[in-house]
């Protein structure tokens, strides 16, 4: 027994050691990026590395309330996010994240004025803008023939089974509040009451609740109809030109994602650097030009094809999106929230 | 004194990842969060005996009770065939059953997705035969479908262990007696098969009865199940009260059935899986 047990002894501190070895072989410095699904050009994180030595630990979720629990949770070491304005709200409401020293960022300079002073973050102290854009239908113009301009659309039984939804209730909740004439960051009960009936009588008409995976259907023509991120719907439209692009004339949600940096970070300086990265205008240009999401960035922005910027799906006037609203914290009414979406999805 | 020794590593193992989580979701399921932190209370079960999370269990159940009995179905005659002493290609068959084992679920399931959409292999197929394509994909069979898919196999292997161990004689004896084929099976097989059955009874329905990601992949988050509600609370609406609340329930009910099971088990003492 004894023989065995020296055995096991030495047989741990050998290899011990040479794990420390080998660690120590490959010690670079890390940082961890969390990040929306399908949301960044992954050879930037190779870019960063070798400028920087610095090696990327990449992380995805699918929504916003996803990312906030995990970092709220604790046990996350995350350095960087990248959640959208209510969710940042809310974040530095409880305190969740890191002031930015700007100095750090000189990038910073090169996002559009109209980008910065929202009352998501009114001291512009806490973020610094990724990507913007809105929600809205995108349809397959072979199997739509009506004109696409209002959510109830989605509403209609010509379409049954041919709808895909997000599976995201702020989103999913809001445009159905905008359909029934209402704000999109109500506090009213009844309000509230009368978008879950709605969802509830659509819920036979839904073909699916779906998240990144809208894309690849909707490219496939799986589908007719489906509510999508504007970024999203660019994308599309390249695999797929029978796609087309509307924002419905009730209104819609206007979103801005930005990065920041959670308390969860244990290298500020670091993240900082990265978000100044991100905010270079060459790295900028590359990311958006992959993606298709909206930039802030001026001058990325003026870096990308004649096309894209003349889109008014990618690159709407903001004084045309006068009906649609950004969202909102909600704060502990969000579990006025939680419940109706948890019953949506139950029923 | 070296059993006890031997066995302490799996002791404190099962302490730090089963007992301790148990004791966490118990603490989670019988409090709520307040603003002066947690407070005891009964809040989440009665919430959860609301009608329509009363629906969700029974819509988990029903769908786990369906793909249990179609596992039965299908698993029942393959098991035979494959316990068949006279079958030449035995083992190679043995082997084919159990090589998507090997691979995981998850994947499998995707496959799945991409054999039912509307642009499908199967909708393909269909429409060489002039049929307009069907919605498979996002329905409640494509739900049933899955689940059968995935755990046909903890069927079918409790009973064909089972159906081995037969003593051969028996049924010789059953025939000498003018007992005809159907006769043997009814009065002899399928009685000595029952714990394999009831083995394979309870491996297919715990998990499909817990199962998210199947009813969340091919059922398009329209077929909300138990292990979806619980998947809803702890990930995006961060209520892990409530989702706790839900598991206690769901733990109560497996151990119900479980110890139906095992009494059963016992009268018919049992040589199946445990």
């Amino acid at each position: 027994m004894k023989k065995i047990i020296k055995a096991v002894v030495a047989m741990v501190l050998i290899s011990t050691v040479i794990f420390i070895m080998t660690g120590c072989g490959q010690s670079k410095p890390t940082l961890k990026v969390y990040n929306w699904g399908d949301y960044i050009d992954e050879s930037i994180f190779k870019d960063f590395e070798e400028e920087y030595g610095i090696r990327i630990i990449y992380d995805t979720f699918a929504t916003n309330e996803d990312m906030y629990i995990k970092i709220k949770a604790g046990g996350s070491d995350y350095d960087v996010a990248f959640p959208s304005d209510y969710m940042i709200e809310r974040m530095i409401s409880e305190d969740l994240l890191y002031e930015i020293n700007y100095n750090n960022i000189p990038n910073y300079k090169y996002i559009g004025d109209e980008f910065k002073n929202f009352s998501y973050d009114p001291t512009n102290g806490y973020s610094v803008p990724y990507m913007w854009g809105t929600v809205g239908i995108i349809y397959n113009t072979t199997m739509v023939d009506d004109t696409v301009d209002s959510w109830d659309i989605l509403w209609n039984e010509k379409y049954a089974k041919q709808i895909l939804m997000l599976d995201s209730q702020r989103d999913s909740i809001g445009i159905t509040l905008k359909k029934l004439g209402y704000s999109l960051n109500t506090k009213n009960v009844d309000e509230l009451e009368a978008a879950k009936d709605a969802l509830i009588e659509q819920k036979p008409l839904v073909l699916a609740y779906v998240g990144d995976e809208v894309k690849d259907k909707m490219i496939a023509g799986e589908a007719a109809l489906a509510v999508v991120w504007s970024g999203d719907a660019v994308y599309m439209n390249w695999e797929n030109p029978d796609l087309e692009y509307a924002i419905p004339k009730e209104g819609s949600n206007l979103w801005f994602d930005a990065m920041v940096i959670p308390k969860t970070s244990k290298n500020k300086e670091n993240a900082e650097l990265f978000i100044n990265f991100m905010s270079r205008t060459d790295i900028a240009f590359k990311n958006a030009d992959y993606i298709g999401y909206s930039t802030p960035h001026i001058e990325a922005r003026n870096l990308l094809d004649e096309d894209l910027i003349n889109d008014p799906t990618a690159y709407p006037e903001l004084e045309d999106l006068v009906n649609c609203e950004v969202f909102k914290d909600l704060s502990d009414f969000l579990r006025e929230y939680d419940k109706i979406w948890t019953e949506v999805k139950a029923r | 004194m070296k059993e006890g020794r031997i066995s302490s590593p799996y002791i404190i193992w099962m302490t730090i990842f089963i007992v301790f989580p148990i004791l966490l979701i118990l603490f989670f399921g019988i409090t709520i969060r307040t603003d002066e932190g947690f407070k005891l209370s009964l809040e989440n079960f009665q919430r959860f005996f609301e009608p329509i999370y009363l629906l969700v269990l029974w819509r988990s159940i029903r769908l786990a009770f369906i793909s249990t009995v179609i596992c039965l179905i299908l698993g029942y005659p393959m098991a035979m065939i494959l316990a068949n002493k006279d079958l030449k290609m035995k083992n190679t068959l043995v082997l084919l059953f159990v090589i998507p084992m090997w691979m995981n679920f998850l994947l499998r399931t995707y496959a799945w997705m991409t054999l039912l959409e509307r642009g499908g292999i199967i909708n393909s197929f269909l429409s060489l035969l002039r049929i307009p394509p069907i919605n498979l994909l996002y329905t409640e069979e494509a739900v049933i479908l899955g689940m059968v898919y995935n755990f046909l196999p903890f069927m079918v292997l409790p009973i064909y262990s089972v159906l081995i161990k037969i003593d051969k004689s028996l049924l010789e004896a059953a025939e000498d007696l003018g007992a005809d084929s159907y006769t043997v099976l009814r009065k002899v097989i399928f009685p000595l098969s029952i714990p394999g059955v009831i083995s394979g009874i309870t491996m297919v329905f715990m998990p499909a009865v817990t199962t998210f990601v199947i009813s969340r992949l091919l059922g398009g988050g329209q077929f909300t199940l138990i292990g979806n509600l619980i998947e809803q609370q702890f990930l995006f609406v961060g209520d892990w009260n409530f989702g706790s609340a839900i598991s206690i329930v769901m733990i109560i009910l497996i151990l119900i059935s479980m110890g139906f099971m095992s009494k059963y088990e016992k009268e018919n003492e049992g040589a199946g899986l445990w």
